[in-house]
């Protein structure tokens, strides 16, 4: 028989336990700066001036004719040009507000649909794989029919846009959905979160990585079919925008003009990423603890 | 939360006789016809206040048919009854949702279960309090240890604020000395609010140890084998004689139960 002094005191099991918590927790470490710098900033600055300095050093070799190759220098040229005549910025804001402005008619397509093919089993027999598919599809294909259809006008680049960030989105957020572990949806069932309280406090916020993923490929999927709209269709209807800028380089045969086109959408592409997608999909998956900590 | 609901609710308990019935449950999985026979004409009580934990070797059909009282899923023949409304469950995993805190993971339950939006922080830091995380309600689900977050996750299953508790196996993955402690937490919690518990597992010590009466699953299919009233009086230790001795009885059964599987 149990002896009642072997039995633990109620304050020695709460210590016990301290003691236990204290000695199991994760230590969690914000990382310093200087380990930022080192780690994270200095490599890409690496990269950059390496290509840089490749670039530099085949024109200095004379490779190539300079109508080719054009010197690092001429393509700042060109750069300091345009902003002191005061159309960089323009040009860059007609690229920038027309993918932005797409992309958020994009989300406001997609999520809804995604969730219906997430969600409703007759749909996504129906167009899961078409979905699916298109995403393979270059939008450059799209901009064919869109001029035609709508002709050469802001709409037709919202309809490139659409046909080539939707599917991304769409998907991202059924993957998001088809990821959900079970065991979740069955602790939210106990909890009582079954229904539209079941997709809204569990499913929901259980998919959000993978939404956010999708998000990420939507907006590579709006920056690129918006270039190639922009190179191709091409009218003084429509304002100038970056991918223009490309294409007026080719038929003046400028290609300092060309490169700084290039590298621009290139920064933009980048950038928008950099400010808005990756702080986000970073934050989601540090506060779930799913960031691998390196 | 009111006195008065409180007080109700105390007086539904002495109402009823049971805080689960379980009636010639059987379950099969697979086709109507031809399918495997999981489950083979269980019937339990589980009585206001008790602590029954069901006992069996693996895959004879614990979760199933704690999965059937939780009402996740449906007897293929027979009825369960649990008057008090939907029974909380706890499983193996912790089942914390990451993207809330320990708090906010409490807080959901208490808003799923409908209480109103003033009280629920202070409630969640009452539960909390009661698994002795008082200052753990801000932390992330990956901040805490093994321990914690089946601690966290008894408070959230306590939050729903159901009769009786349910609960699958739910130190097996804990190390022993973390093990130790929550039996302990466990049964100071019981003997607390007074809940009804239906504890799985497969470990006999742990069955000994934590219940009023232990029930023998046989495997293949699950059919009750055997069961046991146990009155050595808790607190009890995992290491008590008393507790080694019953242990070793049950084993014996246990044994039997699966010895008989390799005879064909
Ligand atoms: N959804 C299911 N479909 C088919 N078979 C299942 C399902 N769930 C459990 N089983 C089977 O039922 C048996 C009992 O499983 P389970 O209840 O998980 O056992 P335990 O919890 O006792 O280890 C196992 O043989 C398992 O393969
Ligand atoms: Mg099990």
């Amino acid at each position: 028989m149990a002896s009642t002094d072997t039995t633990p005191k109620t304050d020695d099991l709460a210590g016990l336990e301290a003691g236990l918590d204290a000695l199991d927790t994760v230590q969690i470490r914000r990382t310093p700066v200087r380990e930022v710098l080192v780690k994270k900033v200095f490599p890409p600055v690496v990269a950059v001036v390496l290509v840089l300095g490749v670039w530099q050093l085949l024109v200095s070799l004379k490779v190539t004719d300079e109508y080719k190759l054009p010197a690092p220098s001429a393509v700042w040229d060109s750069l300091t040009t345009m902003w002191l005549e005061g159309t960089l910025l323009d040009v860059l804001w007609t690229s920038v507000s027309r993918a932005l402005f797409g992309f958020l008619l994009a989300l406001v397509i997609g999520t809804p649909l995604g969730l219906i093919v997430s969600r409703v089993k007759f749909v996504r027999a129906a167009i899961g794989p078409i979905l699916a598919g298109l995403q393979s599809l270059p939008s450059v294909a799209w901009v064919a029919p869109a001029v035609l259809w709508l002709g050469l006008n802001d709409s037709m680049m919202y309809a490139v846009i659409l046909l080539g960030a939707v599917p991304s989105i769409a998907n991202g957020l059924v993957a998001g959905v088809d990821q959900v572990p079970p065991l979740f949806l069955r602790a939210g069932q106990t909890l009582g979160a079954t229904g539209l309280k079941g997709a809204w406090h569990i499913v929901m916020p259980a998919a959000l990585p993978g939404y956010l993923a999708g998000l990420k490929q939507g907006w590579a999927f709006s920056w690129r079919s918006l270039m190639a709209a922009e190179i191709i269709a091409s009218s003084p209807d429509l304002g100038l925008g970056l991918g223009q800028l490309l294409e007026n380089g080719r038929n003046n045969i400028d290609m300092a003009g060309i490169f700084l086109a290039i590298i621009l959408i290139l920064i933009v592409g980048i950038a928008i990423d950099l400010l808005i997608f990756s702080p986000l999909e970073r934050a989601v998956l540090r506060r779930r603890g799913l960031l691998a900590k390196g | 939360m009111a006195t008065t609901a409180t007080l109700a609710k105390a007086e539904d308990r002495a109402a009823v006789t049971h805080a689960a019935r379980i009636e010639h449950v059987s379950k099969s999985f697979g086709g109507p016809a031809g399918g495997q026979l999981v489950l083979d004409d269980i019937s339990l009580d589980v009585a206001p206040g008790e602590f029954v934990t069901l006992l069996g070797a693996s895959g004879c059909g614990k979760s199933t048919l704690l999965n059937l009282v939780a009402g996740l899923d449906r007897p293929s023949a027979g009825s369960i009854e649990t008057p008090g409304g939907r029974p909380a469950l706890m499983f193996q995993e912790h089942a914390l949702f990451p993207w809330l805190t320990a708090g906010k993971n409490i807080e959901l339950a208490l808003r799923l279960r409908g209480v109103p939006k003033a009280g629920r922080r202070e409630e969640a830091e009452r539960l909390l309090e009661l698994v002795r995380l008082g200052g753990s309600y801000g932390k992330r689900v990956h901040e805490l240890s093994g321990g914690m977050r089946q601690r966290v996750a008894l408070a959230r299953a306590l939050a729903q604020d159901s009769d009786l508790l349910l609960m699958d196996e739910p130190f097996a993955a804990l190390d022993a000395i973390t093990r130790d402690v929550l039996h302990d937490e466990l049964t100071r919690i019981w003997r607390e609010t007074k809940l009804s518990v239906l504890f799985v597992t497969h470990n006999v010590r742990e069955a000994v140890r934590l219940a009023e009466r232990v029930v023998l699953l046989s495997s293949r299919p699950g059919r009750i084998a055997h069961e046991w009233t146990i009155d050595i009086p808790q607190p009890r230790r995992i290491e008590d004689s008393a507790v080694a001795e019953l242990s070793l009885e049950i084993t014996e059964h246990l044994r039997g139960e699966i010895r008989r599987h390799g005879q064909h």
